[in-house]
């Protein structure tokens, strides 16, 4: 059983290098290659699942050491896998939802010349995600955690022709590159606090270490998930990445990598569970983004970044109940199950509607497209009925479990969490209503593209449509699924352990407040998008409108804050360099030489001046014998 | 004149000597230092030598006093002549400083050290005199032999090796590898014979008011002859022409009395025209 | 008088023959200053001699007569050497420390 699940990890490894490296001869094949893989490693997925449920609640964890990585004298980093709820779930997850990206990728791919390096692309990411989950140490999961950075670098800059896509990868791989340094230094204090970085060891050993170093800890490591997790403040790259082909966009930037920090702070709960600071911290970056992602949602026209946006959001939520401690990690988990659902779902059909748009995303050109496109609208619908928590599906379950969690924190804390929680729901009833009311409803106002050609819509093939039916299942019943006597509570109680907050508001009523906020939300997106006529170019909309538009001026920020101040810290660090530092060396010299040169008078050839020096010698001795005897 | 007495003063007769001969002593050795040419340093320098060696006579040195006027005043001296002969009698230094500050430095210097070095003796406690009487008893020749040849001996033989090894230095330093072959006789009669000179070289000119070895001789066309000056003049371009002297006197002469005689018929010729 | 005159006579004799060491450039004379130096140095170890009542002080100025001569000996040689090579006798003149 154990050995299984480096063959999880092995298998998508495999593909990604028979892929990359098989040369042209496999040009053809290389979709259906790359699919079956993702697909073994979901089968391999599912035979450990089941090998888990057979057994009870407290031995289901698996454990296997592959080999002693690095071996150092006390130092010991090995390569091995631990296999408990927590990464099963992130298992089923990747290979399930990444099997059905790689089924839908084979349509969307289908004209492109370069789709073998794609799908190697897909299985390198695949496997670096599931070692980041399955590894039993910090080190081992950074491994992992570079890998899936590595391999969005290269899906986002897949269309490396054009600029906006490099550039984009570029930015992603950099911002990514802050987060990872705090992980880094995670691992480091680790290992300087407890001497190892092995799961086990390190959670059992963190109520033994001092609250300022787990603090110190949970900090660093709240950074590194910020990058991966696109959360304020490394949250910059995720609408740029967009740019890469959509189902990468479904696969890595919404249903998994990107939820890498959910896990992450999880997967620590015990160390966050001894430093309440670095929980509030956790928590208010949750919260900042939660409304962030939501505002930045609203104001874009472009349907992927819309629903970038949206996922920013949605990981918000998640960040914010991983925060809340052993009250929320389970629901944030459980969230980040049902989003990958729905959200891969929403990506794919925003993808189709794209397929059948000659790539057009901007949503003011789109509408009434809901009758060409019936399978797409159909499976988007329910997606987009998931993530506004409508009653019954998925986003309903988990969502209205995270609100009440940030309730039951207690204290004015847990007001301002909830009612931020409530806030966000209702923004996103707003936004997704938008993106819907314009993609589907109202009238055409298709614009022919580049080269003078009226879209035709059409529905997209059958591998395309069959993955969004399937994750549109998922949308609809994994949520109940899940909250069915609790299940996915129990599921993951010996992982995360669970706690119930003291909430000064029932369930039943946070209940009702989401649904009123979503109708208000829904209810005004309709009234402006549904009523009144929706203009092609955007109108130039008030201050908060552009801001928005210009993801709340989150570049022109870190433009200022970061470029202008590196800018100027390396001004005045080159000034400091040129005056103090060479001053000293340049000043060093000169007087060196100055003196030389002025030594350099006194040998002068000349022995008539020597003899000068010399006999001068001698008075002065003569002075100095003199001198003594008279003492 | 009491024995302590003795042993700190000298005799009046010795003052004196010493008052005179050291003033002729400092200029002496101010004139070595000051003389613009080398010959009249070293002959300022002999005639400090010598007063030393009254001094060392005065002090019972009798032995080092004739050593001195023997050894110093004529063999070194002339030595020192002799070289100042070979470099270049004539030339004169001139005494005009090229070395910035080294004069000042120099005066400096010695003013300090002669200073210290006088307040050093007048400091010391150097009032008992003990006189050379029982030393030189035996005879002061005597006395020297009998302590070279004990307790210095070592010392004088080392000198001895000192002068040896002196004397071979001065010997390689000043020796001249020939580099081409010397020319044998029959070379030398055979340049001689068919040489562009078969008869001596003429001899330098005779004049009335010139008769030296640079003055170069007449031709009988009246120019002068390079040949008869020394080669060595010739090199140094020390040869002095006085040929066209004479011609030269005469028509300065000639001139002068033109003018002369040109005034008298002026001023006749002006009482002329007032009669 | 007393004979600690002659050392006063000693002392301005050899300050005078350092001085012109100092100030003159022709090598000979400098030589000649620096014979003067060991002259004056003589006329103090006669007088110290005569002061201590033995003859050590006259051997030792016997000795540096010695010594000068070969000394002297040995200078002119390097000054004609010199003097062959530069048509000088200046010391200044040998400042590259180089014939």
């Amino acid at each position: 059983m154990e050995n299984l699940i480096g063959l999880l990890v092995l298998v998508p490894l495999l593909g990604a290098g028979v892929l990359l490296c098989g040369g042209r001869r496999l040009d053809s094949s290389a979709p259906w290659i790359g699919t079956l893989l993702a697909a073994l490693s979901f089968v391999i997925g599912a035979v450990l699942f089941a090998g888990m449920l057979g057994r009870d609640g407290e031995d289901r964890e698996l454990g296997t050491t592959v080999f002693s990585w690095v071996p150092v004298g006390d130092f010991r980093a090995d390569v091995g896998f631990q296999l408990d709820q927590l990464s099963m779930t992130f298992v089923l997850l990747i290979t399930g939802v990444g099997s059905l990206i790689h089924l839908y990728s084979i349509g969307y791919m289908a004209h492109d010349e370069r789709r073998r390096r794609f799908f190697g692309y897909l299985n390198l990411f695949l496997a670096a995600m599931l070692l980041l989950v399955v590894a039993d140490n910090y080190l081992l999961l950074y491994v992992g955690w570079e890998g899936v950075g590595l391999a969005s670098y290269l899906l986002i800059g897949f269309w490396q022709h054009k600029p906006s896509a490099a550039t984009a990868a570029k930015k992603a791989f950099l911002v990514n590159r802050v987060g990872d340094v705090g992980l880094s230094i995670a691992i480091m204090l680790m290992f300087t606090t407890f001497g190892t970085f092995a799961f086990g060891p390190v959670l059992e050993g963190a109520d033994r270490a001092g609250e300022g170093k787990l603090t110190a800890i949970g900090l660093v490591l709240l950074l590194a998930a910020c990058g991966k997790s696109a959360q304020v403040p490394l949250q910059s790259w995720l609408g740029d990445a967009m740019e890469g082909p959509t189902p990468v966009s479904a696969l890595i930037h919404a249903a998994t990598m990107v939820t890498a920090g959910v896990y992450l702070i999880t997967r620590s709960g015990a160390i966050f569970d001894g430093a309440p600071d670095a929980q509030t911290a956790v928590v208010t970056v949750g919260a900042v983004t939660l409304l962030f992602g939501a505002i930045v949602g609203c104001a874009k026209d472009d349907i992927k970044k819309a629903l970038a946006g949206s996922t920013m959001s949605q990981i918000g939520y998640m960040i914010l109940a991983a925060g809340l401690g052993p009250i929320g990690y389970a629901f944030a988990i459980m969230h980040l199950v049902t989003h990958g659902f729905f959200k891969a779902g929403l990506f794919l059909g925003a993808g189709s509607v794209m397929h059948g748009m000659n790539d057009e995303v901007d949503m003011r050109r789109y509408g009434g497209l809901r009758s060409y496109m019936p399978v797409t609208f159909v499976t988007f619908g329910l997606g987009y009925l998931a993530i506004i928590g409508f009653p019954g599906l998925s986003g309903f379950f988990s969502k209205d479990k995270i609100i009440e969690a940030a309730f039951a924190k207690g204290g004015t804390e847990g007001w301002i969490l909830g009612g931020t929680a409530l806030l966000g729901a209702a923004i996103t009833a707003y936004y997704m209503t938008r993106v819907m009311i314009l993609t589907f409803f109202g009238e055409k106002r298709w614009q022919p593209d580049a080269a003078g050609e009226p879209p035709h819509p059409h529905e997209s093939p059958r591998t395309m449509t069959v993955p969004m039916i399937v994750l549109a299942f998922g949308s609809v019943f994994a949520g109940g699924l899940f909250s069915l006597n609790d299940a996915f509570l129990n599921w993951l109680e010996p992982v995360t352990g669970h706690a119930e907050g003291h909430s000064p508001v029932t369930a039943v009523q946070v209940t009702a407040a989401t649904m009123v906020v979503l109708f208000v939300g829904v209810a005004l997106a309709w009234a402006q998008y549904g009523r009144a006529p929706v203009p092609v170019t955007a109108p130039r909309g008030n201050v908060l409108v552009r801001a928005a538009r210009r993801d709340l001026l989150q570049d022109d920020v870190n433009h200022i804050v970061l470029v202008r101040g590196g800018e100027h810290l390396t001004r005045s660090l080159v000034y400091l360099d040129h005056t103090v530092v060479d001053g000293v060396v340049n000043g060093t010299a000169a007087s060196v030489g100055g003196l030389s040169g002025r030594m350099r008078r006194l040998q002068n050839g000349f022995a008539r001046s020597y003899a000068v020096s010399m006999f001068g010698g001698a008075a002065v001795l003569v002075a100095a014998t003199l001198l003594m005897r008279a003492v | 004149m009491s024995l302590a007495a003795a042993a700190s003063t000298t005799s009046t007769g010795e003052a004196v000597q010493f008052w005179i001969l050291a003033v002729v002593a400092v200029a002496g050795a101010l004139g070595a230092v000051l003389m613009k040419k080398a010959v009249h340093s070293a002959l300022s320098l002999a005639g400090t030598m010598i007063v030393l060696a009254v001094f060392y006579l005065a002090n019972g040195a009798y032995f080092l006093g004739i050593v001195q006027i023997v050894v110093y005043t004529g063999a070194i001296m002339m030595l020192f002549l002799f070289v100042v002969m070979l470099v270049g009698v004539t030339a004169a230094d001139s005494l005009k400083e090229t070395i910035r500050g080294q004069r000042w430095l120099a005066g400096l210097c010695a003013l300090g050290f002669g200073v210290l070095l006088m307040a050093g003796i007048a400091n010391a406690s150097l009032r008992d005199f003990n006189g050379l009487g029982q030393a030189n008893s035996g005879g002061n020749v005597q006395g020297l032999a009998a302590l070279i040849f004990t307790k210095y001996v070592f010392a004088f033989e080392i000198t001895g090796a000192l002068l040896i090894t002196a004397a071979v230095g001065a010997m390689v330093l000043t020796h001249r590898e020939r580099t081409e072959r010397a020319a044998t006789q029959r070379e030398r009669s055979t340049a001689r014979v068919r040489g562009a000179h078969l008869p001596p070289l003429p001899a330098p000119g005779v004049y009335a008011r010139h008769n030296a070895v640079d003055v170069p001789g007449l031709l009988p066309d009246g120019t002068t002859s390079e040949l008869s000056v020394n080669a060595t003049l010739r090199a140094r371009g020390q040869v002095r022409d006085v040929s066209g002297d004479a011609l030269a006197d005469l028509a300065a002469l000639e001139q002068r009395s033109e003018k002369w005689l040109e005034r008298r018929e002026d001023r006749s010729h002006s009482q002329g025209g007032a009669q | 008088m007393n004979p600690v005159n002659y050392l006063y006579l000693a002392a301005l004799l050899f300050t005078i023959g350092a001085a012109g060491v100092l100030i003159r450039r022709n090598a000979i004379v400098i030589f000649m200053c620096i014979e003067l130096m060991l002259n004056a140095c003589n006329l103090a170890f006669v007088t110290f001699s005569r002061m201590h009542g033995n003859l050590d002080g006259q051997i030792i100025a016997f000795f540096t007569m010695v010594v000068a001569a070969a000394e002297v000996v040995i200078g002119l040689a390097i000054i004609v050497t010199i003097f062959r090579s530069r048509h000088s006798a200046s010391v200044d003149d040998a400042g590259l420390l180089k014939l």
